[in-house]
This record gives structure tokens, sequence and C-alpha cells, in this order.
């Protein structure tokens, strides 16, 4: 498994890994919002915590299908279902190689576009911490969907249609999370619903997505 | 080693082979001719457990088999020596010197995969297999793009692994000069069923 | 003889057969007589006025939409557990009518609402709700098509159905809490089943029978479609081979 996470590692970094391109179309979203809406202070204040989240959720469906396309292409997913690694495993590994490249990095940049969008000073630590709660399940639930049309020519967009839907509760605490922090209400229960989904996604949903991936590579 | 009864086969959801039957001791290998689209490639995957069987029995050691099939699995931006280290290490190992060896690819260690020749990968892609250190070798098509000089190297690492108690399947049209039991799968064509009514399930 | 019977598509095919005109009569009549019951000769409620009589198609929709979804996720177990293919196909041609259903019951409550609330759309939790599950339709029916093999097909949307209802679920309470968390006590939606009095019940009652039948009588019409296009794909498959 180690080794596995190692080669993900190495691969997104090395030229065409596509390693950062999560990080700088999160950047030109918050950056075009302003653009959008206009710079009043206030607003962008208001509506920051939400958009950064969606921009958050949109830079992560940018990768999803480079998780297992890219395998599958190349005949690995095939040897890889021959190896004495569970297919379990391989989905989890996978998603955290994902989160690990595409979601930690956008967590830790958010701060830096929260200041772009003018976030109140209380919120940057809910923001924080809730996409780093969060993003770990937006990764795992894009595997899930990578898995199902992983045999696919054109499954870019099928992707986005089928993983959308699965990641409106992680949107909706997540983004409350940010909002109730920015605001300086009680976070505690958005927070734990957060965590909830996060944990309760990384524990079952890589059964489904082994399932999943053993049927699209007979 | 393997021993397969009464095998069939389906690809996409219809039939190609039934009836197969045949067994493989260790030292032993076993030649799979065929005209394309016989189903060759479909057995190897039903042996190698990458699609169920539509009925009979496939009997092996588990975890006992290595599968290379037309796509090496290598990735273009690490080097040759990365890629089989990952898959040695996959397989709870983690010394390829000995593949590197087998297959001539000292030379060429360094080297991104990306960056070699259509054959180069190919023997990087067979290497592989010794890496593994599986004994049922399941091979696809090996010596594609290999010159002859290298269909020669295949054949002798083959061999060797051969003699020291390994086995294989291989489907291929070349001569590899084993002494290996030929099996052609033209007679093991499905025939379309006959009797609609105890097909039910699957709306004949 | 057991229940498992049926799921042979041949003698599917034979009972759904015998079954349909029945269904499609008994769906024909309860609507027509629930409708008329409902639009002409019930009075109009005070609150209302008569913007009220949409109710006739709005709850049978409505309630039709998640009973669709329920009954391709038990479609979808039966085909994980005991491979029977006219259960994945049942699944397959429930889905379209589901998501008309979703369909339905979002346009006539947005025609009920207009005049009702003053606005066409809200981020009612019930409305979002429904919207969620339109798009949980969408993506169902669109990896349903994405596939050549009907039977690696199968697998993967029972597969999404089953993780797509426990999302749906969790959606659904995520959507309550979120806008609670918004708009305290802005409440627009009605808790239908107190304000309606038995004047409206009855009919809307057989408006819901005749949503079932219709429900019933499309699905059966569908999968017998669905069963044919495969016994036609299955002889062309042998036709080639042959």
């Amino acid at each position: 498994m180690i080794a596995l996470l190692g080669r993900d590692l190495a691969l997104a970094v090395r030229a065409g890994g596509g390693f950062g391109l999560g990080l700088a179309f999160f950047l030109i979203v918050t950056v075009l919002v302003p653009f959008g809406v206009g710079p009043e202070p206030r607003l962008l204040a208001s509506i920051a915590p939400g958009i950064l989240w969606l921009g958050a959720l949109l830079a992560c469906l940018l990768s999803l299908d480079r998780i297992l396309a890219l395998d599958w292409e190349d005949g690995t997913l095939d040897l890889m279902a021959t190896a004495p690694l569970p297919m379990e495993a391989l989905v989890s590994v996978k998603a955290l190689a994902h989160w690990l490249t595409t979601g930690l990095p956008l967590v830790l940049a958010a701060p830096a576009m929260g200041v772009l969008l003018s976030l109140p000073a209380p919120g940057y630590l809910w923001l924080t911490l809730g996409l780093a709660l969060g993003t770990p399940a937006l990764s795992v639930i894009g595997t899930f969907g990578a898995a199902l049309t992983v045999g696919l020519k054109r499954g870019g967009l099928l992707l986005s249609l089928l993983v959308l839907p699965l990641y409106v509760p992680t949107l909706i605490f997540g983004a409350e999370v940010a909002r109730r922090g920015a605001v300086g209400l009680d976070v505690a229960t958005p927070l734990a619903m957060l965590a909830g989904i996060t944990c309760g996604t990384i524990a079952l949903l890589p059964f489904a997505s082994a399932a999943v991936l053993k049927v699209n590579l007979r | 080693m393997l021993r397969v009864e009464d095998l069939c086969v389906a690809r996409g959801g219809v039939p190609v082979l039934e009836g197969l039957g045949f067994s493989l001791a260790p030292g032993e290998a076993l030649v799979l001719r065929g005209p394309n689209g016989s189903g060759k490639t479909t057995l190897l995957r039903t042996l190698a457990g990458l699609q169920p069987p539509g009925s009979g029995r496939v009997e092996m050691a588990p975890d006992s088999a290595a599968y290379a099939g037309h796509a090496d699995g290598l990735k273009a931006t690490l080097t040759v020596a990365e890629n089989l280290t990952f898959w040695a290490r996959i397989f709870g190992r983690r010394d390829i010197a000995a593949a590197l060896e087998g297959f001539e690819l000292e030379p060429l260690a360094d080297r991104p995969a990306g960056a070699l020749s259509a054959g180069q990968k190919r023997r990087l892609g067979l290497a592989r297999l010794l890496v593994t250190g599986r004994r049922l070798w399941l091979l696809d098509e090996p010596t594609v793009s290999l010159d002859t000089g290298h269909v020669a190297t295949f054949a002798r690492t083959l061999r060797a692994h051969l003699a020291a108690g390994g086995a294989a399947v291989i489907a291929t049209h070349i001569e590899l000069g084993l002494e290996a039991r030929v099996l052609d799968v033209a007679p093991y064509k499905a025939r379309p069923v006959e009797e609609p009514e105890g097909y039910a399930e699957s709306f004949l | 003889m057991s229940l498992w019977e049926y799921a042979n598509p041949k003698k599917f095919l034979g009972l759904s057969g015998a079954v349909l005109p029945w269904v499609s009569a008994g769906a024909a009549l309860c609507l027509v007589v629930g409708l008329v019951w409902g639009f002409f000769l019930t009075p109009d409620a005070a609150r209302f006025q008569s913007t009220v009589k949409i109710i006739y198609l709005h709850v049978p929709a409505a309630l039709m939409a998640i009973n669709a979804w329920i009954m391709m996720l038990v479609a979808s177990l039966i085909w994980i557990v005991r491979r029977h293919h006219v259960s994945a196909l049942a699944a397959k041609a429930a889905a379209p009518v589901g998501m008309v259903m979703t369909v339905i019951a979002l346009v006539t409550g947005a025609i009920w609402g207009q005049p009702m609330w003053g606005t066409w759309w809200a981020w009612d939790p019930r409305l979002t709700s429904f919207l969620i599950l339109f798009l949980f339709y969408l993506g169902y029916i669109a990896l349903w098509d994405a596939i050549d093999n009907p039977d690696t097909t199968a697998d993967l949307t029972s597969i999404l159905c089953l993780v797509g209802s426990v999302f749906a679920v969790l959606s659904r309470y995520a959507v309550l809490f979120w806008n609670q968390g918004l708009h305290q006590g802005a409440s627009l939606s009605l808790d239908k089943e107190e304000n309606v009095a038995d004047v409206f019940y009855f009919p809307l009652l057989v408006c819901i029978a005749g949503f079932v039948l219709l429900f019933l009588a499309l699905v059966l019409l569908r999968t017998r479609t669905e069963i044919r296009a495969r016994r036609i794909k299955a002889l062309l498959a042998r036709e080639r081979q042959a």
C-alpha cells in the first residue's frame, strides 16, 4: 500500500502529473468571483464561505477522472487486480493520494483565498478546519464516481453528474461550518455532522468503490 | 498447479469458449493457439481471475498467478527501475536485479519508461513477471514488438522459470522452442444455445 | 411455486401481459374519478381558493417520486443478491417514470407556490430535497445509458442506487438543517396531512391510488419493452456468433 501511495505521489509531482492544477483552478475561481458580483467587501464577506467551499469542491471534481483512468489505460488496474493487494485497499490508497495531492493543498491555500474575498477574521479557523474535515470525503466519494465511470471513453461529464449530487451533504455542512464560524455562531453541530459524513464515507464507501471497480474490470 | 474443468468463458455476456479442460504441473507450459478473436485473451483473463467463469472450475493455489496482458502497466514518468521496484513492492518483494538481468534491461535502468521503444517497454513489462515471484505465468502475446534476439532471451528466461518449477500458459503464434503442449482453442468454440427453454435467464 | 418464478422473463411477460390491461384500466378509472371529483366537486378552500386543487396532482406525484426510488432500491437489491435480470430491468424501467413524477411534483409545486407564496421557487427544504432527488434520477439514468454491456450496467447502477439512497437520505437531513439554519421560522412548507379536510381527503386518496396504478402500469410496460429489447440483443448476438 505504501508503495502504491508513494508511486501515486511521485507521479503527481513529476511532469504532466497535474499536481497544482486544482490549486490554480481554485485561485482562478476565487479571483473571478469579485469580477462577477462586484468588489463590495461586505457582499464578498457574506458569500466568501460558500464561494470558497464551492471552489474547493469544483477543483476536487476536476481532477477526479485522473484517479483511476490513467491506471486503466495503461493496464495497471488489470495487473493490480491480480496482485495481492485487495481492491478495497487500492481504492482507499487512490483516494488518499488524491486527497494529498488535491485536497490538502486546497485546505492550506484556503486562508489566502479568504483574504481575497474579505472573509471575516473568525472565519479563517473554521473554514480551514471544515475543509480539512470535509475534503477527504470529497476524495473518497470522487473515487467511487471514478470507479463507476472508469471504462468509459467520455466519462468526465458523466462522472460530474454522478458525483455532484453525492457531494450535497458535505457541501451543505462544510459551508455551514464556515458561514457560522465567520459570523461567530456556534459551529459544533455542522462540524460534528461533517466529521460524521467524512468518517462514514471513509469507512464504507471503499467497499462500494471496489465492487464497482471489479465489475468494470471484468 | 492449475486444473481447469469443463470451463466456459464469456465475453460481454456471450459465451466464446466452452468445455475447456486441462491441467498443468510445475515445469510445464501450455501454448494456446487459435485465430484472432477466438477467445484466447478471454480465457487468460478468466484464469487470472479478472472475470468470473461462465461455468466450470478453475483450480489453483491462491495468489499463484501473474498475468501479463497487452498493456504493460508502466508509468511513462517513472524510470525502468522505479517501475519494477513498484511492482516488486506490490507483490511484497524487493529485489529487481534478477529481473533487470533476465531481460537485459540493466543499461536502461535509469531511463524513464516513456523514453523506451515499444520492444524495450515490452521487455520491461515481461520483467515485471520475474519480480512478482509468482509461479504460474499467464501470458497474452508476450512476444509482440520483440526482435528475434529478444524473443530468444524471453524463451531462455521462460525455460529457466519452468526449470525452477514454474508453469506458464502462453497465447502466442511464435515458436518459442519449448517442449510445451499446444492447445488449439478453435474446437472449443461455444455453440449457440440450442434449447431456448432451458436458458430463460439469458432471454432466449 | 414461489414468487421468484416470475423473475423468469418468459413467465414475467406472460403474467404482466395478463395484468397490464387491468392495471391500466384501473389507473385510468381512478385518475378520471379522482381528478373530476377533486377539480369540480369539492368546494374551494377558504385560505387557498381554487389553487388548492392542484394538490390532486402534486401530492400523488410527489409520493410516487419517492416510492419509485424505493422500488428501484428494492429491485437493485434483488439483482445484487439473486441476479434476476427482470429485477434489474424493472429498476431501469422505473427510473424515467420516477423522474417524470419528480418533475411533475416540482412543476405543480411551482405553479401552486406562485399564487400562494408569491414566488415560483423558494429554497424550502422540501422543494430542495426534490430537486436533489431529481439530480439523483438524472445520474442514475445517465449511467444506464452510458455502458453497452447490460449486466455490467445493471451491477453498476444497482450499487449507485444503493449508495445514492444513503446520500439522498443524508441530503434530506442536511437540507433540513441547512434551511433552518438560514431562515429561522420562515418556513414556507405546508403540512398537508393536518390541513386537509375530509372533503379533499377522499378524492385525494383516489388520485393517489390512480397514480400508484399508473406507475405500476408504466413500469410493467417499460419492463416488458426492456425484456424484449434484451431478447433482440441476445438473438442478434447469437446470430453473429453462428
